[in-house]
């Protein structure tokens, strides 16, 4: 355990959701596997509801537990099989395995074991399809030692297993082989297809599913066909019927509850739906917008839910109707536009679909929105060259966002520059200038001159490129009132520097310099008269990235060069003022402060360098800070500046370091120890549990059995809420579900009330006498509900007999109470 | 679930003259009228009132032209010798002139015969005009003088020798009775009062003054002389507001339009430039045959009456409105059984349905939607599509490349579609915006169908023309870096500055061609 304080590197923006097919419970939750959680959605709401967490790897499988439906097993790397209450996110039980578990299946038929795929002792790549007994002892912590194999060599895949109608077989797939293990008859089938690859055809199996009624295998296949195996009974006499509509591989297959529909999903992001084997009619729900890589269908057959590579998840209704769809961080393969911060929502941006730039809320770990910038029709096809986002600049206000799409062509790339304004009327980005081609060659950087105080026709925006130039696009107002723009870019100044590659490009604080690396120099441009103001150089080395000092270091320029080294330049002097050895990767300045990050890689270590531009001696050192090599960096700022904290982390008080590996995980750090960082989830759930006075529960649960002991509780609650100044009234209102709520014209005087600072030096007589008056006229209002009077005079005597004990309750809160009651009954009597 | 995007047709820049509000209200004049005078034409004068009748002096004449005549209604000719700047009165019923032979004439609309004459000049009068109070006219001439004259008794009122060289130009202030102005070759514009025995103030211009305006309201003044024209304040004591150089020959005449919102200017350079008086900006311009000497705009701005040396007068009317009210008639009813119920807003107890918008694909569209190439490609290579919009031909094509389809979509096509094909590669392929896409799609023609080069007498005059075509093409760019190269040498011993935006036409101005046949 990390002492207290210590930084820890923490992963953050969720795990990606494919680790396992999507389960859908039998009232309306939806939960997945993300990273080392499961989460549990609701399909209604598309909320995330739950973050259940306690596994140490991923989460490679869930199955909801066929003896009873509000429970959940979980299978994971690290060895384990939890048991969850998905319904409060407890965690029952906990089974370890002690091996690798990469897939998981439960049977209703087999009461007390599941199956799990284990890697073979002593082999690798070598898979076994393993059932194993889970123990029924008293304690949380149980150990799963009874393992019997069933399968051997089976596939890695959660796909390449299906059990069939009521377990009674079981088929797992691997390479062109097909396994079939009869659990009864203790026998088992294999039938293997030709692997050679004739006609583009390729016969390797890539998922499984079976009829849930019939016996009946589907099998997918790597060339888009999939196969409907019958009689596999029969060793010899076995037939199979083929399907083909996808041109790439299928990714998965379900069968509908009935087993009269199949439904298949590959690269193509269709999700097709087969209706009838021997008529190959089938729907289509085109355009899903990734490939698919799990389909799961809900128990009672009204929905079904796709899970995404970039993880999302979309579902679907019966009818093949697009429903909804939960958008986590997309994790493209190659983040080519960087980590980039929109200043206006302080969200992540970074390339998201192909063409597509998402903006990703590291708070609340949603997609805030995707913004089209390429425009175009994607066609998910493997090995298709497509146009796709490359370079992201936001202007200091992110009133102006300029993006960069490229499309590699076998002589030239495609380029496209485009400027985006920000509507404020449509709360979006509104495509203003295209500019084709404006570099011959790729653009290795851009960047606007961000000036915060200063007007609009100050901002301008400086692309370098590969074909040794760098450009200045200057906006343009356009004088003609009919033009539908007033402002449009162009490009106002081209410069070289003796025929060198622009590499990076630079914008000093104030904006009254341009620093753009050419191979390995570094020039320094007037950005008003652009003259050439002087040139550094540290050979050898071509220079990788720059960056200016900020605030009281913005007499400084950094660079980092190829060849391993950390450079800092004085821009007073034109003089080196320090130079560290260190293979840098990612430089990154704080926009807040004057500090600066760099990520170097040494020896398959990755290490973090905090430092400030006029003190060669770093701030902070991490060494080790993750084992896959870092990417990209980027420095978020606060929305409140942290106040607490050690002084040694004073950097990242007002803004926090983001960083990206080459596995594309989103990582970040964090100076609260684990358990604080998990409990403010936990926490919360906590005091929603502890506040049942919903008008309902008030209603059913709680009056029925033992109305005393309700009234004492209340009392109680309000005496203690008194303290926190929240009356129950309101916080009923508050966490009240909208739909069971009565109409507003009801609660409105309870709520009003509620904010009146009650008297309480009412004597208890007084109070005693009210009440009863009170209750009168709620008998006399409520004549046809008699039960619930009855209970209501027996509430009231309750009342009475306690004034005594209760005397502390004051009579505004009182009434309040009873009035909440009288509302309830009256609303349910509606039904 | 995302819907189909449509191809994006890339919208290209019209180069060109920029179409503006100016452009277009200045362009809807019909084609001129020329009409033979005797000699050049030294003043076109309007008639202040209606049918706005205009008095064109040249040579020893004066015409009185109507508003659609080409034949002068009128001719005033009891001059001896050339008569010079004949001049309505407000009230558009009397006209005067000066002439060679120094006298002053003033002729009654109606009649023939001078109603009277002012002698006093000694040198030929070039300039008159009469006062705002309608009583008095002033006169500048070869003389250097500026007279002003009473017109009931014929006599000279003031005398004022204050120029040193010819007076050419002189203008009535229209709010002050006794004020005017008048322009002289000494370079000077000097503001009279009629009330005082000199002149109140002298604008120094620079150059000969060929012609003087007051703006209707009197606080500012043109001037034009030499290749300039100067706005200045009068209020300020003569400030010089502008100073605008955009003709390149002497500016002979100014004329304000009826708004006061645009000042035109006239000059020996044959073209006329229209000015906004807000911004001083030139918004349009025209140009003539020959050098023009006077200029006059009719109320409304209907009628444009240039004069010029050669004794031409031109003269534009302006367009009628275009209003087809039998079409709109028509339409209307239509179009609101169209609309009917859009604005309805629904009630609270209503039940809202709604119908999904249905989206209208172009025929390619919806073939590219179903991934049918080859077919896509043939509704785009419809006549009407490739012929007035091959920018959209040319998008599919890229939208087809980006697929990877483009070759199997161009290849498998009969003799008649090849020569379609070949036939708008050929014609578009030296467009630049065309070009890069072209290239491609004109490679792949020729890999596909080199098998069967020869076996069509149509094909293989197409491959010819596309040869030449781009043969052309390479020639052109070749003489072009030839320019680019001289112009380079000129350019190298410019500052600093230019050397950059001549990088920038660099990288502009060139297009690759790698494809020979």
């Amino acid at each position: 355990m990390v002492s207290a304080g210590a930084l820890r590197v923490v992963r953050c923006g969720g795990g990606a959701l494919t680790g396992a097919r999507a389960v859908f419970s039998a009232d309306s939750f939806l939960l997945c596997a993300a990273g080392d959680f499961v989460k549990v959605y609701s399909v209604g709401t598309e909320e995330t509801l739950r973050l259940m967490g306690g596994h140490a790897d991923l989460v490679t499988g869930i199955q909801l537990n066929p003896q009873n439906h509000m429970q959940l097993y979980s299978s994971s790397l690290d060895g384990s099989i939890k048991l969850w209450d998905f319904m409060d996110g407890i965690p029952i039980k906990t089974f370890t395995v002690g091996s690798k578990l990469l897939a998981l299946y439960t049977l209703a038929s087999v009461e007390d074991s599941v199956f799990v795929v284990i890697p073979e002792k002593g082999a690798r790549d070598t898979f076994q399809l393993v059932s194993v007994k889970l123990p029924k002892g008293a304690g949380q912590d149980l150990e799963a030692k009874e393992l019997s194999v069933v399968l051997d060599g089976v596939g890695a895949s959660l796909k390449h297993i299906a059990f069939g109608r009521e377990g009674e077989y079981v088929v797992s797939v691997k390479e062109v082989n097909l396994q079939v293990y009869f659990f009864k008859r203790k026998l088992l089938n294999r039938f293997s297809l030709h692997s050679v690859k004739n006609k583009g055809g390729d016969n390797r199996f890539s998922c499984v599913a079976c009829h849930p009624t019939e016996d009946c295998i589907a099998t997918g296949h790597a060339d888009g066909k999939i196969r409907l195996w019958r009689n596999f009974h029969n060793r010899k006499e076995y037939t199979y019927s083929t399907l083909h509509w996808h041109h790439d591989i299928v990714m998965d297959l379900a069968f509908s509850m009935e087993g009269t529909r199949l439904l298949s999903g590959g690269v193509e992001s269709v999700l097709v739906q087969w209706h009838n084997e021997s008529s190959c009619q089938q729907d289509f729900l085109p355009r899903l917008g990734s490939p698919i890589e799990y389909i799961s269908m809900s128990s009672d057959g009204a929905l079904c839910c796709t899970l995404h590579t970039d993880n999302r998840i979309t579902i679907i209704n019966s009818n093949l109707r697009f429903s909804k769809s939960i958008q986590g961080l997309i994790k493209s393969r190659d983040v080519k536009t960087g980590l980039v911060v929109d200043p206006r929502t302080k969200a992540l941006v970074m390339n998201g679909e192909p063409g597509h730039l998402q903006f990703y809320c590291l708070q609340s770990d949603q997609q805030l929105f995707s913004l089209d910038i390429v425009q175009r029709q994607y066609i998910h096809e493997a090995g298709l060259k497509q146009s796709d986002l490359v370079k992201v600049a936001f202007s200091a206000q992110g009133t102006w966002l300029a993006t960069v799409e490229e499309r590699e062509e076998v002589t030239d790339p495609e380029l496209e520059l485009k400027l985006w304004f920000y509507e404020e009327e449509t709360q979006s980005f509104k495509l203003n200038t295209r500019i084709n081609t404006p570099h011959d060659n790729r653009i290795t950087d851009m960047c606007f001159r961000d000036m915060d105080e200063l007007e609009d026709d100050s901002l301008i925006l400086v692309t370098a490129g590969r074909d040794c130039v760098f450009k200045v696009w200057a906006m343009v107002e356009d004088t003609d009132p009919e033009a539908q723009q007033s402002v449009s870019w162009s490009c106002d100044f081209v410069g070289s520097y003796h025929n060198y590659q622009a590499t990076n490009c630079c914008f000093s604080e104030d904006g009254s310099l341009l620093a753009v690396s050419f191979e390995e120099t570094v020039t320094l441009w007037d950005s008003v008269t652009w003259d050439l103001k002087c040139t550094f150089c540290h050979p050898p080395g071509n220079i990788r990235n720059i960056c200016f000092g900020r605030l009281t270091c913005s007499k400084y320029l950094i660079g980092a060069t190829d060849y391993g080294f950390l450079c800092c330049w004085n821009l007073l002097t034109c003089a080196l003022e320090w130079s560290a050895h260190l293979n840098v990767v990612v430089l990154q300045p704080d926009p807040l402060s004057e500090h600066i990050a760099a990520v170097s890689w040494h020896s398959k270590e990755s290490s973090l360098f905090v430092f400030k531009p006029n003190e060669p001696r770093p701030i902070y050192i991490q060494r080790n800070l993750c084992k896959e090599k870092i990417l990209l960096a980027a420095f978020v700022p606060r929305d409140e500046p942290e106040t607490t904290g050690p002084e040694k982390y004073l950097w990242l008080r007002r803004s926090q370091l983001f960083f990206l590996t080459d596995t594309q995980e989103l990582m970040t750090f964090s100076t609260k120890p684990l358990e604080e960082r998990l409990t403010p989830s936990s926490k919360q759930l906590a005091v929603e549990e502890s506040l049942p006075m919903t008008p309902f529960s008030l209603l059913l649960g709680k009056h029925r059995h033992q109305q005393s002991q309700e009234d004492i509780d209340l009392g109680k609650l309000v005496v203690h809420n008194k303290h926190d100044q929240a009356s129950p009234a309101v916080k009923e209102l508050l966490h009240t579900p909208a739909h069971v709520l009565p109409s507003a014209s009801f609660l409105c005087p309870i709520f009003i009330n509620s904010l009146l600072i009650s008297k309480e030096n009412k004597s208890a007589e007084e109070v005693a006498d009210e009440v009863e008056m009170e209750s009168e006229k709620t008998e006399d209002d409520s004549d046809e509900e008699r039960g619930v009077t009855e209970m209501e005079q027996e509430d009231t005597s309750h009342v009475e007999l306690l004034g005594e004990i209760s005397c502390k309750l004051s009579k505004s809160q009182e009434k309040e109470l009873r009035k909440i009651r009288r509302v309830d009954y009256s609303w349910i009597s509606a039904f | 679930m995302a819907a189909y995007k449509p191809v994006v047709v890339p919208a290209c820049p019209k180069l060109g003259e920029k179409i503006t509000q100016d452009t277009l209200y200045w362009r809807g004049y019909k084609t001129p009228v020329q009409i033979k005078e005797f000699g050049a034409i030294n003043k076109i004068d309007f008639s202040p009132v209606p049918p706005y009748n205009y008095a064109v002096t040249a040579s020893s004449r004066i015409h009185i032209y109507g508003r659609y005549s080409q034949e002068p209604i009128k001719t005033f000719s009891r001059f001896r010798d050339a008569a010079y700047c004949a001049t309505y009165r407000d009230d558009g019923r009397l006209l005067a002139a000066g002439s060679e032979d120094s006298n002053i004439q003033l002729f009654d609309i109606s009649g023939k015969a001078p109603l009277r004459q002012f002698n006093g000049h000694t040198k030929p009068v070039h300039v008159v005009g009469f006062l705002s109070d309608k009583y008095r006219i002033f006169s500048g001439g070869d003389d250097y003088s500026s007279i002003l004259w009473d017109i009931p008794s014929a006599t000279e009122v003031t005398s004022y020798r204050e120029h040193t060289d010819y007076v050419r130009c002189g203008c009535a202030s229209k709010v002050n009775a006794d004020v005017f102005i008048t322009g002289s070759y000494d370079h000077t514009v000097k503001l009279f009062d009629a009330r005082t025995k000199g002149s109140v103030m002298t604008i120094e211009h620079g150059y000969p003054v060929e012609s003087v305006l007051l703006f209707p309201s009197g606080g500012l003044l043109v001037s034009a002389g030499g290749r300039y024209v100067k706005v200045w304040d009068v209020l300020k004591g003569g400030q010089l507001l502008v100073s605008l150089k955009n003709h390149h020959k002497t500016v002979t005449c100014l004329c304000l339009n009826s708004s006061g919102q645009r000042l035109l200017s006239g000059s020996l350079d044959r073209h006329v430039k229209i000015y906004s008086t807000t911004s001083y900006k030139v918004v349009h311009s025209f140009n003539y045959a020959t050098s023009i000497l006077s200029l006059a705009l009719s109320p409304e701005d209907e009628t444009i009456v240039v004069g010029m040396t050669n004794g031409v007068l031109n003269v534009k009317h302006r367009k009628p409105e275009e209003r087809d009210e039998k079409s709109q008639k028509k339409r209307q009813p239509a179009y609101r059984t169209y609309v009917k119920g859009r604005t309805y807003m629904p009630k609270q107890e209503d039940f809202c349905v709604s119908k999904p918008v249905k989206r209208v694909l172009r025929k390619y569209d919806k073939l590219l939607k179903s991934f049918q190439s080859s077919k896509a490609l043939d509704a785009v290579l419809e006549p009407p599509i490739m012929l007035h919009t091959p920018e959209v031909t040319v998008a599919v094509m890229q939208e087809l490349h980006q697929r990877g389809t483009l070759r199997s979509a161009l290849a498998g096509r009969d003799e008649k579609q090849v020569n379609l094909l070949l036939t708008f590669v050929a014609r578009r392929v030296i467009e630049p915006r065309f070009t890069p896409m072209l290239v491609t799609v004109a490679d792949m023609i020729t890999d596909i169908y080199q098998p069967v080069v020869g076996q069509s007498a149509i094909v293989d005059k197409q491959f010819l023309k596309l040869q030449e075509a781009i043969g052309k093409e390479i020639d052109y760019q070749e003489e072009l870096l030839e320019v680019l190269g001289m112009m380079d040498t000129l350019f190298a011993t410019f500052t600093k500055k230019r050397d950059a935006h001549l990088e920038e036409n660099k990288s502009n101005g060139l297009t690759t061609e790698t494809n020979r046949n």
